[in-house]
């Protein structure tokens, strides 16, 4: 019989049960990381304390080439995201216009990074789309410039392809944040006192925005500053960005070549704290900066406002345009027959790179597809145990769990994971779907919770008193009455998990060795190739195995409540 | 006789230091009615949680609530019989009119079919079985919502502001006919409303809280 204390019916056990997949690969990740660049660990076995890997680590040519461009491309990749999404929000919020970009943008914070990376990649390579629209007539280049556009040396295609990535989501985030800040009311009163719009706006609303927005803001400053899989087609080359040079050495079959890689994973994850506190002190400066504008009385209306809000607009078009450009030129390339520069479309679409690409890309969907499904699974059931937890015990979860949830989003992956891989191998554990499915969920279980929680708490907590009044057990109203209502928000929430599934790469990469093919991985390795239509194949294939979900998610509750209004208007 | 009924001896509730209820005590017997009143935040709905069982743990209840004699503090809510009614009437949404009804009904019934039409015709719903309640008027949604507590064979009823929501023509016919279901049930009825009319309609003891 159930209980009303959660304690007595094991539901408390499961908000444990969920900290302990979070925090245990990355504790054993980062153990794996630490002894090796001491001098742990080694190969052959024997150990003891040495800096030799911290050596080899500073004898590299191009290190501090390296660290500097992970810090200035995190830097300058957040700031811009921030930038936008910031001036597209106080500018336009509540218009017609902006529920339109939001439209556009929303579901391409479903695109995986790899996706979206070498779309752009497709886009602005001396041979790519905007050259040949704009060629001969414009440039009069009747042949590909031999130009370095892309993987310039100074990170500047990474920063602009990770701004394209990251605006949707911070956009979503502070969309998320904004209902408590009461932005309407705040910008009446604002605009009342003479203020334009954006400046009001970030005077009157962001302050309050900006502290919820805090974690998220600093998840994508770690990911701008350490991630392997934008960096490995965007990035420069020679030298590379410190997360690539890692990748580097743990790809490489001498296995001396651990202890160095995983000395840099430390270095990687000084630079991601040198990042935060740099980010933080520029945090304070802003606070400092705003407040003296304000004492000054600046007002920042007509023709300043209207310049804020169109470069708003421009940008977020942009970045919009960028993402789904992309898309469609994968999927163009992939049916492409003969396509001449500076032709703007192929002459023919033909079905050939399908036919010789497609049963292998419909066995590696098949295999992605399942890891993900049971990935977003486990992690579904989890974050709905922890959050009835919560419910039954009628205490929502402080700020250390937000933290716990937080800490495999920030912490870089590049830091644990190859820690995880070296222990894997030293206690020469399988590296099959296990170790696969378990790094995954590392990460899949924090955007399910975060997508998942707001709906689940929002559940107006009348119907389980009814639900008790009616005789129902709290399990009843559980299976009877909460999860049937909240079908729409549990099917996105298990769509976003597929989707962080989906793109995942340096987990698949590591925690196999290599061994387990997912979409992601394939995508990468036949971008080195540098096959345009097999590319576009294998990204398109990709980008629909992480979308498909989010139509299912979308398209099922309106069948399944096509008679029932209330719910799909609740 | 003194057993029967609902009776609330002493009941304190506070939470973080605040007293929201100090030593209410009453004795609502069978078919009578109880109305609390009061201005919102005085912790009228606190009161009707504290019965249901159903009082979040950030509160501490002292005092003692029996119904029919039964102590009903270390009964779980689902086990408590006892009946509530909100005023937004939370027919389930995902849920037809006839699923609704079934929701409260005790599985062992026997005709459980037999019983939903015989209910739903007793509140000239007839014809409304298949329906989304969505597409139910706020009257009828007030009419199922009673009907499906009722289903549910409760020994005392709980109102939490039943008739704020509905316009006035349909209040005094909604009131009438819980008053007068309650009554031929014998369940003793605990209302808590800010509306004197409610009181009056109630006819029954009145306490003011705040």
């Amino acid at each position: 019989m159930p209980n009303n204390t959660p304690s007595k019916t094991g539901w408390g056990i499961v908000p444990l049960v969920t900290i302990a997949l979070l925090l245990g690969p990355v504790t054993a990740g980062m153990i794996g990381t630490i002894l090796p660049a001491f001098g742990g660990l080694r190969p052959g076995g024997g150990g003891g304390f040495s800096l030799q890997a911290w050596r080899e680590v500073a004898a590299t040519p191009g290190l501090g080439t390296s660290a500097w461009l992970s810090l200035k491309t995190g830097l300058i990749s957040t700031f811009g995201a921030i930038f936008i999404s910031l001036l597209l929000v106080a500018g336009w919020h509540g218009t017609r216009a902006f529920r339109a970009v939001e439209q556009a943008l929303s579901p391409l914070l479903a695109v995986p990074h790899v996706t979206a990376a070498l779309g752009l990649a497709f886009l602005m390579a001396p041979s790519g789309w905007l050259a040949r629209l704009g060629s001969p007539w414009a440039t009069g280049w009747q042949r590909p410039p031999d130009l370095l556009i892309l993987q310039d040396p100074g990170g500047w295609s990474l920063i602009a392809g990770l701004i394209a990535k990251e605006t949707p989501f911070l956009l979503l985030m502070m969309l998320a944040a904004l209902p408590q800040a009461r932005p309407a009311e705040r910008l009446q009163v604002a605009l009342a006192a003479g203020y334009g719009r954006v400046t009001g706006w970030i005077f009157a609303v962001f302050p309050n925005v900006y502290a919820q927005l805090r974690l998220p803001v600093y998840a994508v400053l770690a990911y701008g500053i350490s991630n392997v899989d934008v960096a490995l087609v965007l990035g420069p080359s020679t030298p590379s960005m410190l997360s690539v040079q890692i990748l580097r050495w743990m790809s490489d079959p001498d296995l001396a070549l651990r202890a160095p890689a995983a000395a840099a994973a430390l270095l990687q994850l000084g630079l991601v704290i040198i990042g935060l506190a740099l980010w933080r002190l520029a945090e304070a400066a802003c606070g400092t900066i705003g407040r003296r504008l304000l004492w000054r009385g600046i007002r920042g209306a007509n023709r300043r406002d209207d310049l804020a809000r169109g470069i708003g607009l421009t940008l977020s078009i942009a970045a919009a345009l960028a993402v789904i450009g992309g898309l469609v030129g994968h999927l163009l390339w992939s049916f492409a027959g003969r396509w001449r520069f500076p032709d703007a479309l192929p002459e023919s679409l033909r079905l050939r790179t399908w036919a010789r690409h497609g049963q292998e890309i419909i066995d590696v969907s098949a295999g992605t597809l399942a890891l993900a499904f049971a990935a977003a699974l486990i992690a579904l059931v989890l974050v709905i145990g922890c959050l009835e937890a919560e419910h039954r015990r009628g205490r929502v979860m402080g700020r250390g769990g937000l933290l716990v949830l937080y800490m495999p989003l920030i912490l870089p992956q590049i830091t644990f994971l190859p820690g995880l891989q070296i222990l894997l191998l030293q206690t020469g554990a399988s590296m099959g779907w296990l170790p696969v499915l378990i790094a995954h969920l590392v990460f899949v279980l924090p955007y399910v919770f975060l997508s998942l929680a707001g709906p689940y708490r929002a559940w107006d907590a009348r119907y389980a008193t009814l639900g008790a009044a009616l005789n129902a057990s709290p399990d009843r109203v559980l299976w009877q009455l909460r999860l049937p209502m909240l079908l729409g928000s549990v099917l996105t929430a298990l769509a976003v998990g597929m989707a962080v599934s989906v793109g995942q790469f340096l987990p698949t990469l590591l925690a196999s060795g290599g061994r387990l093919p997912t979409l992601t991985t394939e995508a990468l390795a036949i971008a080195s190739g540098g096959d345009r239509r097999a590319i576009g194949a294998w990204a398109a294939a990709l980008t629909l195995a992480a979308l498909m979900p989010f139509v299912i998610a979308v398209l099922l509750p309106r069948v399944t409540y096509r008679n029932r209004r209330g719910v799909l208007d609740g | 006789m003194a057993d029967t009924g609902l009776q609330l001896r002493d009941v304190r509730i506070a939470t973080g230091g605040r007293r929201l209820i100090d030593g209410l005590s009453a004795h609502v017997l069978p078919g009578d009615v109880l109305s609390v009143m009061g201005p919102s935040g005085t912790g009228k709905s606190t009161l009707l949680a504290a019965i249901t069982g159903t009082l979040q743990p950030a509160f501490t209840l002292t005092g003692e609530i029996f119904l029919n004699g039964r102590d009903l503090r270390p009964l779980r809510p689902q086990h408590r019989d006892v009946g509530i009614l909100f005023q937004d009437h939370l027919l389930f949404p995902h849920l037809s009119v006839s699923e609704n009804l079934a929701f409260g009904l005790h599985p062992k019934t026997k005709d459980r079919k037999t019983r939903i039409a015989e209910a739903l015709a007793d509140i000239d719903l007839a014809e409304f079985a298949d329906r989304d309640p969505a597409t139910l008027s706020g009257g009828q949604r007030a009419r199922v919502a009673l009907m499906r507590m009722l289903l549910a064979a409760p020994k005392a009823l709980l109102l939490d502001e039943p008739f704020s929501r509905l316009d006035a023509a349909l209040r005094d016919k909604m009131r009438e006919m819980v008053f007068t279901r309650a009554r031929d049930l014998g369940l003793p009825v605990l209302m808590v409303t800010h509306d004197l009319a409610d009181a009056d309609a109630a006819g029954g003891q009145v306490i003011e809280l705040g």
